[in-house]
């Protein structure tokens, strides 16, 4: 049971400053705050543990709606080892590679408003016990939110710093009882017309997939993300629910979940089957690895002016202490 | 057309090809906006894209001027021709400085070892030769030998329109356009200098057969 309790912080506290810019976040935000009880109220594993996770078909036990907008509340915070400084909400939210909304970088700011991201559901399938088609909040319940800030590498070699709000993607998986065949997870973006302009055109094959091996699913880095700077995820950055997988570049990313998919082989990547030897399964940040056509060795920093120089690239991003050993034995210049 | 008038439409046709730069400049000091969240790129974007439109603004002079009858157009040529090769030079610029910080080895590497790198650095080199010549005095000394060396701005054209489409990601739509129109221009030349050779063809007959 959900008891509704005024915030105990202030939208202004943590909302970025550029939100206060635009009048129609400000209108819905402070809604939101106004409506919303503060803390964690999605977090809370409630009487310590997860509910049962209930299909929609069978009539689910809907409680409040996942907000499309507004403050996430309380959240906890977690030890990170970003040196460099968080980039700003607008650079975040203004320069994406959404391509189901456009292929140039400001389009999906642009255009994603036509996304619904309400009510969301998420279908699951596949080597698991638990299968069935889900509401986004009763795959919520029970997750604690987290604020991590995370270093975001794009394969285009351009990276930004990222307070995202989210879960480990594993406490969720397991909830599902992966069997035993369960070697990979596939992922799936919506994949509408209606909503999407992008998507009438055959730039990817749609809807846009992704994968990882089970073990790197499981890994605690794998964040399923549902918010930005303490706040909701604005559509742009792929609403309602997506992936962040830190020490892969970007696209591994995906937005906008609607199928999660158990699987025995490798799955198919939407941008390894538009160009294998540009694209690998794995895509882990790598300074040493060249993409075919440009270098991936130095990076440049969103937000950092017009003057400054581009950085150096770390192995896994700078992750490499806590997944390298996901990788022992694999040449990682062939299996890129 | 008057000599004025020529005179007042070649002004402005300078002044439109400053209107990219003075973007780029103001905001990059914070007038009217900024350059976005990577602002090298946009610049370097910027520019590269100015240069090739001008470039092929260029190309289009001639078939628009044998298409309108009007003559006067050749002389806005030469001023958009190094209106282009200004910006290329520009893009260049902006990569090897803010881009790249001058790192010569990375630089090096780019230019043998990318392709699409390769091909743009190409076409900047063998623009260099032609704003060389394009003085009145030097179109006077070369002769016909100018037209030929100018020639060279189809491959340029091309080179360019090439990099493009060898840089991008997967969408491939954009530079394939400026191929289209590429095409056509350079498609338009090809007839028109088949049409001109079979007249004179015609014209030799005519004087050789005895009426
Ligand atoms: C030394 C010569 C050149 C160098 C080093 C160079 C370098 C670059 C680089 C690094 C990019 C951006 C790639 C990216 O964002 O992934 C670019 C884009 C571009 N360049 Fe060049 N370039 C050169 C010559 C040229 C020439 C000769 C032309 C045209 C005639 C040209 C037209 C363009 C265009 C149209 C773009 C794409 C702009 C956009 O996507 O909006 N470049 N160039």
């Amino acid at each position: 049971m959900l008891i509704k309790r005024p915030p105990d912080i202030k939208p202004s506290e943590i909302t970025p400053e550029s939100a206060f810019h635009r009048r129609r976040d400000i209108l819905k935000a402070a809604l939101a705050a106004g409506l919303l009880p503060a803390a964690n109220a999605w977090g809370q594993a409630i009487g310590g543990g997860f509910p049962e996770l209930v299909p929609l078909a069978r009539e689910a036990t809907r409680h409040r709606a996942f907000p499309e907008v507004g403050n996430l509340g309380d959240l906890n915070t977690w030890p990170h080892d970003v040196e460099r400084e968080t980039t700003s909400f607008e650079d975040i939210t203004n320069y994406n590679n959404y391509y189901e909304f456009g292929t140039g970088k400001t389009d999906p700011a642009k255009n994603a408003h036509t996304l619904r991201t309400h009510p969301w559901s998420v279908t699951v399938e596949g080597e698991a016990d638990i299968t069935g088609t889900f509401a986004l909040e009763d795959l919520m319940k029970g997750h604690t939110l987290e604020d991590r800030l995370y270093r975001f590498r794009c394969v285009e070699a351009w990276s930004m710093v990222v307070p995202w709000v989210g879960f480990p993607l594993g406490d969720l998986l397991k909830r599902f009882e992966p069997t035993s065949r369960a070697n990979y997870v596939q992922f799936f973006t919506l994949n509408d017309a209606e909503q999407m302009p992008g998507v009438r055109y055959p730039v990817l094959r749609w809807p846009y997939r992704e994968g990882l091996t089970i073990a790197e699913a499981m890994h605690p880095l794998a964040l399923l993300t549902v918010g930005l700077y303490g706040q909701v995820l604005p559509n742009q950055n792929g609403a309602p629910l997506r992936l962040i997988v830190p020490w892969k570049y970007g696209f591994k990313s995906i937005k906008s979940i609607v199928r999660i998919r158990f699987m025995e082989r490798e799955p198919e990547t939407s941008w390894n089957m538009a160009n294998a030897r540009e694209y690998g399964f794995y895509s882990n940040v790598n300074p040493d690895k060249d993409h075919p056509r440009w270098s991936q060795a130095t990076e440049r920093v969103l937000g950092a002016g017009l003057f400054s120089s581009r950085i150096p690239t770390r192995l896994f991003n700078g992750y490499a202490d806590q997944v390298a050993s996901l990788y022992t034995g694999l040449d990682l210049m062939r299996n890129y | 057309m008057t000599r004025r008038n020529l005179a007042l439409i070649k002004a402005l046709v300078i002044v439109a090809c400053v209107v990219p730069f003075a973007w780029v400049a103001a905001r990059a000091f914070g007038y009217g906006g900024d350059l976005g969240a990577n602002p090298v790129q946009m610049v370097l974007h910027t520019f590269g894209k100015t240069g090739l439109n001008l470039l092929i603004l260029t190309l289009a002079i001639t078939p628009i001027r044998k298409q309108t009858g009007l003559n006067w157009l050749v002389a806005l040529r030469r001023t958009l021709g190094l209106a282009a090769f200004f910006y290329i030079l520009l893009h260049a610029i902006t990569y090897a400085v803010l881009d790249q910080g001058l790192a010569w080895q990375s630089l090096l590497v780019d230019v043998a070892m990318r392709p699409y790198i390769t091909v743009g650095f190409l076409a900047l080199v063998l623009m260099v030769p032609l704003a060389v010549t394009s003085t009145n005095a030097m179109q006077r000394r070369l002769k016909r030998r100018w037209v030929q060396l100018h020639r060279l701005v189809y491959l340029i054209g091309i080179l360019g329109a090439v990099h493009f489409l060898w840089l991008v990601k997967i969408d491939v739509s954009e530079p394939l356009l400026y191929m289209g129109v590429l095409a056509l221009l350079l498609g338009y030349r090809v007839v028109d200098w088949r049409r001109r050779q079979q007249r004179r063809l015609q014209a030799r007959q005519r004087r050789e057969s005895p009426a």
